[in-house]
C-alpha cells in the first residue's frame, strides 16, 4: 500500500497555506499525480489565478505563470500559440472564471483553444474572505448576501458547464466533485481526459470541480462535503456535458 | 518643386486611388510625399478628402492650409474646400457634376467632364483617372508610363481586368486638356 | 504586400509601417481589437502573419489582447498589441502586470481625442497615461514618440530590442495623423530577436529548474525588495536611453518643446526660417519616458523662455516645468478635442511671449 501515499514528484513538499478541509489542495495533488503518471512534467505549463489558488506554483513543480484576475484563459492562449506542442492548463476559481473572466472563458472556448481549464467552484470568493460568487446558491449566506442570495437582487447561480457545452468550440466539458474517494477517483479520470483531449489536439476542455470552502461556508469539513452532495450538486448536476469521443 | 493638392469627392469616386497613384509615382521619381486621407466616419456617405504634399524638401505638416491645386469631383467638395484656394492656385473640376462656380479670385480653372468621358469609354468609375490624366498633363509631373506601372501594381490580382479602361481614361483626360 | 525588400521605398500609412516593422523585427504574435484610427494595423497583421507563420487573433476585447500578449511574452516570443484611447485604457491592468512580471512586449497607442469615447481625430492627451504609469503600482513603460511614418517603423524595431534588453513593456505613442498618413518608408533595420537570452521564459521545465512568471509578493519585505530592483532598472534606462532631436537650440532666445505631430508642425516654420524677430529652437523628445530632462534643464539656464506645444490641455508641459524648475518661464500652447495647432497659431503665441518680455524689460 506504500505507493498510494507517496508524494507525487511534481508536488512540492511544503506546508500548505490552504485552510483545513479546503478542496484546492486535493485538486492540486491530483494534477501533480497526473503529470507524473503521464510523464509530462517537462512540457507542462500552468496558469495560476487570482484567488486562494494564486500560490499554486508553490506546490506544483512545473513552469507556471500568474495571470490577472479572470484572465488566465487569455494568458494561456498567448502561451499555447507560442508553444503548441506544450501542455497548457489554467486553474481558476468561480469568481475568476465566471464573474470577472466570463468573456475570456467563453471566447477561449469558442476559439476552440487547445488548452485544459480546471475550474474549482466553491460557491464563494475565498481569497477576499467569503463574498458572494456567481455560483453562490440561492439563499446561501455570504458576507455580501447576509440574508442569503436572493434571485431578485443577485440573480441566479451561473452554470458554466451548461453554457460552455453549447459553444461549438468546446470539446470536453464535465462537472465532478471531490466529496468521497469514489468522486476523487472520478475527478482524476476526468482531469486525465482533459489533458488527453489537449494532447490529442481535440481542442478546448474544461473540468468543473465542486469543492469545499468550510471556512466561508461556516461549516465543518464533514458538513461541507454533505452540502456539496445534497445542495450544490442539485443546482450544479455532476456529469459529462460534452465529449468529443461520444456522439452526442 | 513643391505642390500641395487637395483631392475631394464622394466616397466611391476613387479619390483615394487617385491620390495614392500620384503620391506613388512622385515617390518613385525621388520626391518627398505625404498623403493624408480623411478616415473613419467622415467618409461614410459624405465627402472623402485627401491632402497630398509633394516636395524636394522635407515635408512637415501633412495638413494643407493653402492649396496649390484642388481636384474636386462634386459640388459639396468644392464648397467645402474653396476656402483653401489662393490667387495662384489651380482648380480642376469634374464639370459633369459641378456646373457653375463663382471664380472670385480669377484663378485658372480646368473644367473636365470626367464622369461623362468615363461613361463614354464604358466605365463611370474611371472618372478619377480622367482627372489624373488632365491634372498630369497640365502640371507635367511624371511621364504616363510611370503612372501606368503604378496603376498596374495597384490593380494586381482581382482588379486586373480594369487596367485597360483606366489606362484609356488617363489618356482621354490628357487629350481633353491638350485641346482645352 | 507579401514581403519587403531592403532599401526599397514603400508608400504606406503609419499604421501599416508600424505593423510591417513589427513583423520585420521578428514579432510573430499579434492580438488586437478593432478601433479607429488604428484598424490598418489589424488588417495588415491579418494578411501578413499567416504568410510568415505567425499568429494573428482578433480578440473579444482589449483585455484579452493584452493578456494574450502577456502569455506570449511569458513564453519567450516577440509580441505586440495596438489600440487607441478607450482600448488602451482597458489594457492598463495588463500593462501593470507586464511591468510587474518584467515581461517584454510592444504596445502601440494611435492616440485619438478623449476623454470617454471622444472622437477619432489626432490627439496627444494620453501622455499622462503613457508616461506616468496608467495602471496601478510604481512602474514605467518605455515610451517612444515617432514623428513620421519612417520613424514609426524605425522605433518599432528599437521598441522590440529595448523591451527584450530591459525585460520591460515599451509603448509606441503615436497619433491618428501619424497613423493615417502615407509616406515613403524603407525597412532597413536589422531584426534582432535572439539578441537577448530568455532563460526565464516558460517553455516547460524539461531538464532544468522550473520558471515562474509572477508579480505577487505576499511575504513581507519581498515586494519592497522587488520594487527596489525595478527602480534600479528604471534608473539605468533613464541614464542610457534618453533620445531627442534638437534644432537651432545653441543661440535660441526661445526653445519650443514638442513631440510627434506637434513637433512636425513647429519644424514647418523653424526650418523655413520664417521671419521672426527672435531666435527660436526646438527640442523634440523621442523618448517621452525616459524624458529628456537634462537637455531641457541645460537650455533653460540660458534662454528667455520655453514654449511647450501639445495636442492636449497641457500634459508634457508638467515634465518640462519639472526639468526647468523655475530657471526660466515655461509657456504652453495646446489644442484639445481633435484640434491641431497650426504654425500661425504657434507663431502668434511666440510673438505674445516676446511682447510681454519686452514690456517687462521696459518697465524695469
Ligand atoms: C481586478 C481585481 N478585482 C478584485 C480582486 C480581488 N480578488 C482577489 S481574489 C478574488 C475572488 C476570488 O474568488 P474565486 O475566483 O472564487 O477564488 P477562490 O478564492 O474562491 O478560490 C477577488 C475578488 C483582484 N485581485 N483583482
Ligand atoms: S478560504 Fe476557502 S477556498 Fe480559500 S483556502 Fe480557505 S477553504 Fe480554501
Ligand atoms: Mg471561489
Amino acid at each position: 500500500m506504500e505507493a498510494i501515499y507517496k508524494t507525487p514528484k511534481t508536488l512540492i513538499d511544503t506546508p500548505t497555506h490552504y485552510c483545513p478541509g479546503c478542496g484546492h489542495g486535493i485538486v492540486q495533488r491530483l494534477i501533480a499525480e497526473i503529470i507524473d503518471e503521464m510523464d509530462i512534467r517537462g512540457k507542462t505549463i500552468g496558469l495560476a489565478p487570482v484567488g486562494c489558488a494564486v500560490l499554486a506554483y508553490n506546490y506544483l513543480d512545473i513552469d507556471m505563470c500568474e495571470a490577472a484576475h479572470g484572465r488566465p484563459p487569455s494568458v494561456a492562449t498567448g502561451i499555447k500559440r507560442v508553444h503548441p506542442e506544450k501542455i497548457v492548463f489554467s486553474y481558476q476559481g468561480d469568481g475568476d472564471l465566471a464573474a470577472i473572466g466570463t468573456a475570456e472563458i467563453i471566447h477561449t472556448a469558442n476559439r476552440g483553444e487547445n488548452i485544459t481549464v480546471i475550474f474549482v467552484n466553491n460557491a464563494v470568493y475565498g481569497m477576499t474572505n467569503g463574498q458572494m460568487a456567481p455560483t453562490t446558491l440561492i439563499n446561501q449566506k455570504t458576507l455580501t448576501t447576509p440574508h442569503g442570495r436572493s434571485e431578485k437582487n443577485d440573480g441566479y447561480p451561473l452554470r458554466v458547464c451548461e453554457i460552455l457545452s453549447v459553444i461549438d468550440g468546446s470539446r470536453f466539458i464535465a462537472r465532478t466533485s471531490i466529496t468521497s474517494p469514489k468522486n476523487i477517483i472520478k475527478t482524476k479520470q476526468l482531469l486525465e481526459k482533459g489533458f488527453k483531449t489537449q494532447i490529442q489536439e481535440k481542442g478546448f476542455s474544461l473540468i468543473e470541480i465542486l469543492s469545499p470552502c468550510p471556512v466561508y461556508w461556516r461549516m465543518s469539513s464533514v458538513e461541507s462535503l454533505k452540502f456539496i452532495d445534497k445542495e450544490m450538486s442539485t443546482t450544479f448536476p455532476l456529469g459529462i456535458f460534452k465529449d468529443w469521443e461520444s456522439r452526442n | 518643386m513643391s505642390e500641395k493638392v487637395i483631392l475631394a469627392g464622394l466616397g466611391g469616386q476613387g479619390m483615394m486611388l487617385l491620390g495614392r497613384l500620384i503620391a506613388q509615382a512622385l515617390m518613385l521619381e525621388g520626391k518627398n510625399v505625404t498623403f493624408y486621407p480623411s478616415y473613419g466616419t467622415e467618409v461614410r456617405g459624405g465627402t472623402a478628402y485627401y491632402h497630398l504634399t509633394v516636395s524636394e524638401e522635407e515635408i512637415f505638416s501633412p495638413v494643407i492650409e493653402e492649396a496649390d491645386t484642388l481636384i474636386m469631383m462634386n459640388l459639396p467638395s468644392y464648397l467645402k474646400f474653396k476656402g483653401f484656394l489662393k490667387p495662384d492656385s489651380m482648380l480642376f473640376l469634374n464639370s459633369s457634376m459641378i456646373d457653375k462656380i463663382e471664380n472670385e479670385m480669377n484663378i485658372d480653372v480646368y473644367r473636365i467632364p470626367a464622369t461623362k468621358i468615363a461613361n463614354n469609354i464604358g466605365n463611370v468609375v474611371a472618372s478619377n483617372m480622367v482627372m489624373l490624366g488632365a491634372y498630369n498633363e497640365v502640371k507635367n509631373l511624371v511621364s504616363i508610363p510611370v503612372f501606368l506601372s503604378c496603376l498596374k501594381n495597384v490593380l494586381k490580382g482581382r482588379k486586373e481586368p480594369f487596367y485597360e479602361v483606366n489606362k484609356l481614361a488617363i489618356e482621354r483626360g490628357a487629350e481633353f486638356v491638350r485641346k482645352y | 504586400m507579401t514581403s519587403t525588400e531592403k532599401n526599397k521605398k514603400y508608400l504606406l500609412t503609419g499604421n501599416e509601417a508600424c505593423a510591417e516593422a513589427a513583423i520585420q523585427a521578428g514579432c510573430r504574435f499579434y492580438y488586437g481589437y478593432p478601433i479607429t484610427p488604428q484598424n490598418e494595423i489589424l488588417t495588415h497583421m491579418a494578411i501578413r502573419m499567416p504568410q510568415v507563420g505567425g499568429t494573428f487573433i482578433q480578440v473579444e476585447s482589449e483585455l484579452a489582447a493584452i493578456n494574450m500578449v502577456y502569455g506570449s511574452a511569458a513564453a519567450g516570443a516577440r509580441t505586440m498589441t495596438s489600440s487607441s484611447g478607450p482600448g488602451i485604457s482597458l489594457k492598463q491592468e495588463g500593462i501593470s502586470y507586464l511591468a510587474g512580471s518584467e515581461l517584454p512586449c510592444v504596445i502601440v497607442n494611435i492616440q485619438r481625442g478623449g476623454p470617454g469615447l471622444g472622437d477619432i481625430s489626432p490627439s496627444q492627451a494620453d501622455y499622462f497615461q503613457a508616461v506616468k504609469g496608467g495602471g496601478h503600482g510604481d512602474y514605467h513603460t518605455i515610451v517612444l514618440a515617432p514623428g513620421s511614418v519612417q520613424e514609426t517603423a524605425d522605433l518599432v524595431f528599437d521598441a522590440f530590442d529595448l523591451a527584450d534588453c530591459y525585460r520591460n513593456p515599451v509603448m509606441i505613442l503615436s497619433d491618428a495623423q501619424l497613423g493615417q498618413m502615407m509616406e515613403p518608408v524603407v525597412f532597413n533595420k536589422k531584426c534582432k530577436p535572439n539578441l537577448y537570452k530568455k532563460d526565464w521564459a516558460l517553455t516547460g521545465a524539461d531538464g532544468r529548474k522550473r520558471n515562474i512568471i509572477k508579480s505577487f509578493y505576499p511575504v513581507k519585505g519581498e515586494l519592497e525588495k522587488f520594487n527596489a530592483k525595478l527602480q534600479k532598472k528604471y534608473r539605468q534606462i533613464k541614464a542610457e536611453e534618453v533620445r531627442y532631436e534638437e534644432i537651432n537650440i545653441e543661440n535660441a532666445d526661445i526653445v519650443i518643446v514638442a513631440y510627434g505631430t506637434c513637433a512636425r508642425i513647429c519644424k514647418e516654420f523653424l526650418k523655413k526660417g520664417q521671419s521672426l524677430n527672435v531666435k527660436v529652437g526646438l527640442i523634440r523628445p523621442i523618448t517621452l519616458w525616459p524624458f529628456p530632462a537634462d537637455i531641457i534643464q541645460k537650455v533653460s539656464e540660458r534662454v528667455q523662455a520655453i514654449l511647450t506645444v501639445e495636442m492636449s490641455a497641457g500634459q508634457m508641459v508638467e515634465d518640462v516645468r519639472l526639468s526647468v524648475s523655475g530657471r526660466c518661464p515655461v509657456h504652453f500652447y495646446g489644442r484639445t478635442g481633435g484640434g491641431i495647432p497650426t504654425p500661425k497659431e504657434i507663431l502668434k503665441k511666440i510673438s505674445e511671449i516676446v511682447s510681454v518680455r519686452e514690456k517687462v524689460t521696459c518697465t524695469t
